[in-house]
């Protein structure tokens, strides 16, 4: 999949204080490539950089050092943003506007013609589901519906790359199922989808590949199947017709055991031989129901990754 | 194109805002009750109205420039607005020349509300309008060009600083602006080559507001040499010019955090 997105070693430190004499670093030698028709997950805690990162890719900030690269472009280029959308992070657009002045004055700016304004406006309105606030002043929107039409606004130009900032912010359940559908079925026209998000579980549900930021360094990236299947954590088994205190004297002292119910449950390291395991419950005529092993899921990953890089050395200097 | 496009929202935001209709409202006010004032005073009523309709066209216009022009970049950085924005295909040039020029046809349509209404009080109290009366729409496209240059001071300040301060500088520099050739009078009767020099600096890089006020003159009947008025006509423009210019310079390169 060719590249349409590439950072190299990309930084920006902020000065900060009254006298504007220290300085934070809130990306540190950012490395990532985004290929055409995936969608990228961008993760981190909060200051973590995501935003930064995006601010640079849309040239509002520029870098201390490194450089961006939209298809094969400097990100400065502002010729480039005629295939890109943009999401900000908790968005607020011109209040005294409604949602069809908003997004026609936006369309606008594509130098579409006012029937082609007009035909946009309306099918993203719709595809919002902000339709039937379209003569509504932004001011009187929800928080929500906000987000809905900063949505739309980034779909405006129908992009070939879409940025969203935490898109999901803000939106109530049906909102965000909503969104998730959006974003796979702009992959599925064939459009790049690069996203940031706190919320684990729509990274997991929709990315391709993710990168983990933490404290403006990139801890972990690669392909989600890859990250949150290829390992295995340890291995769980059931097991009935034996006692918590029947079965820790078959067991090794070392295992772990605790009652579910009236199940028995072992959790074992993922490389332990099971075999000596199996056959000593069985001769103490205990039955075992399954053996499962477990994966790692995203939230594991991002949390060993995120705890593993909390060494990192101080960002104030 | 996109550079109408922001001025147009620009108009359009300026239109919905509140301490417009304040402002004009005021304004309007002011230039009616001068038909009161001018049936109380004994000679040329019409040159009060005159007076009296300029100068508030001068003091509102002025508000106006300064209390919508620093906050016009300032909102759009502070709301996080023009991060949308500037994802389009639009360049920082073009934002900022699109929201100078947006306030600036807001001030245009203001003054021409007002001008039109010192004609109809003219033409209420003299039941003519005579062709000398031209003089104040020339006063009044020459209150514009000095507002273009307010405009342009304040969105130069508030494109790195806050409002407040934005307010105060631009404040400051059009009060200064208005003493600008007392600054060159005071530095000639010096004896020391260094003050001199410096008011000599002073009075040519400070912008010279003194330049636009004909409201006397106009209000007493008498003609502006057009040499004057066409000269004061481009330094306004000019001088905006290079304001604008290096609001340019600094908006390029800020970063928006």
């Amino acid at each position: 999949m060719p590249v349409v997105v590439s950072t190299h070693s990309l930084s920006k430190k902020f000065r900060v204080g009254f006298w504007k004499t220290r300085t934070v670093t809130a990306l540190d030698g950012l490395d990532l490539e985004i290929h055409r028709n995936e969608i990228f997950g961008y993760l981190g805690p909060n200051g973590a950089g995501k935003s930064t990162t995006l601010k640079l890719l849309m040239a509002l900030i520029y870098p201390c050092s490194g450089h961006a690269e939209i298809l094969g472009q400097p990100v400065t280029d502002v010729s480039n943003h005629r295939i890109l959308g943009f999401l900000p992070e908790n968005p607020y657009f011109y209040e005294y506007l409604t949602a069809e002045e908003f997004l026609t004055y936006y369309a606008g700016l594509f130098g579409f013609s006012s029937y082609e304004v007009r035909i946009r406006v309306d099918r993203f309105l719709r595809l919002t589901g902000i339709a039937d606030a379209r003569k509504l002043q932004l001011r009187k929107f929800s928080k929500g519906m906000i987000q809905r039409a900063g949505i739309a606004q980034a779909l405006i130009n129908d992009p070939e790359i879409v940025f969203l900032d935490e898109p999901m912010s803000g939106l109530d359940p049906i909102g965000r199922r909503e969104v998730r559908n959006l974003i796979l079925r702009l992959k599925a026209e064939g459009k790049t989808v690069f996203f940031s998000s706190h919320i684990l579980n729509d990274i997991e549900t929709l990315c391709d590949r993710v990168a983990i930021l933490n404290r403006g360094r990139l801890v972990g990236a690669g392909l989600l199947k890859d990250l949150i299947s290829k390992q295995v954590s340890h291995v769980e088994i059931i097991i009935s017709g034996m006692g918590i205190d029947q079965l820790r004297q078959v067991l090794e002292p070392a295992v772990s055991v605790s009652q579910v119910g009236t199940t028995m449950k072992i959790e074992v390291d993922a490389d332990t031989n099971l075999n000596p395991l199996v056959s000593a419950i069985e001769c103490a005529k205990g039955k075992i129901i399954s053996v499962n092993p477990v994966r790692q899921t995203m939230e594991d990953y991002f949390l060993k990754v995120i705890q593993g890089g909390t060494n990192n050395p101080p960002r104030h200097q | 194109m996109k550079i109408l496009l922001i001025a147009h929202n620009t108009f359009r935001e300026c239109v919905r805002d509140k301490i417009l209709y304040n402002l004009v409202l005021f304004g309007v006010l002011i230039i009616v009750s001068s038909l009161i004032l001018g049936s109380i005073t004994i000679g040329d009523v019409t040159q009060v109205i005159i007076n009296l309709g300029l100068s508030t066209l001068t003091v509102f216009g002025t508000l106006i420039a300064i209390f919508i022009g620093i906050q016009l970049v300032y909102k759009e950085i502070d709301k996080k607005t023009l991060y949308s924005l500037l994802a389009k295909p639009v360049h920082r040039y073009e934002f900022l020349l699109g929201k100078f020029l947006g306030l600036i046809l807001t001030l245009a349509v203001n003054i021409a509300v007002m001008v039109l209404g010192i004609f109809a009080s003219i033409f209420y109290l003299r039941h003519s309008i005579h062709s000398s009366d031209i003089h104040i729409l020339l006063a009044g496209i020459l209150i514009l060009d000095e507002l273009m240059l307010v405009v342009a001071i304040a969105i130069l300040f508030s494109s790195f600083s806050t409002p407040a301060l934005s307010a105060l500088f631009t404040f400051a520099l059009y009060a200064i602006g208005h003493f600008n050739t007392d600054i060159r009078v005071y530095g000639s009767t010096s004896m020391s080559f260094l003050t001199k020099a410096l008011s000599q600096f002073l009075y040519y890089l400070l912008p010279n507001f003194g330049n636009f006020d004909i409201i006397s003159q106009t209000a007493h009947g008498g003609f502006i040499a057009s040499e004057v008025y066409l000269y004061s006509l481009l330094y306004g423009l000019v001088y905006s010019a290079c304001i604008l210019l290096f609001s340019i310079l600094v908006f390029q390169r800020k970063n928006f955090k």
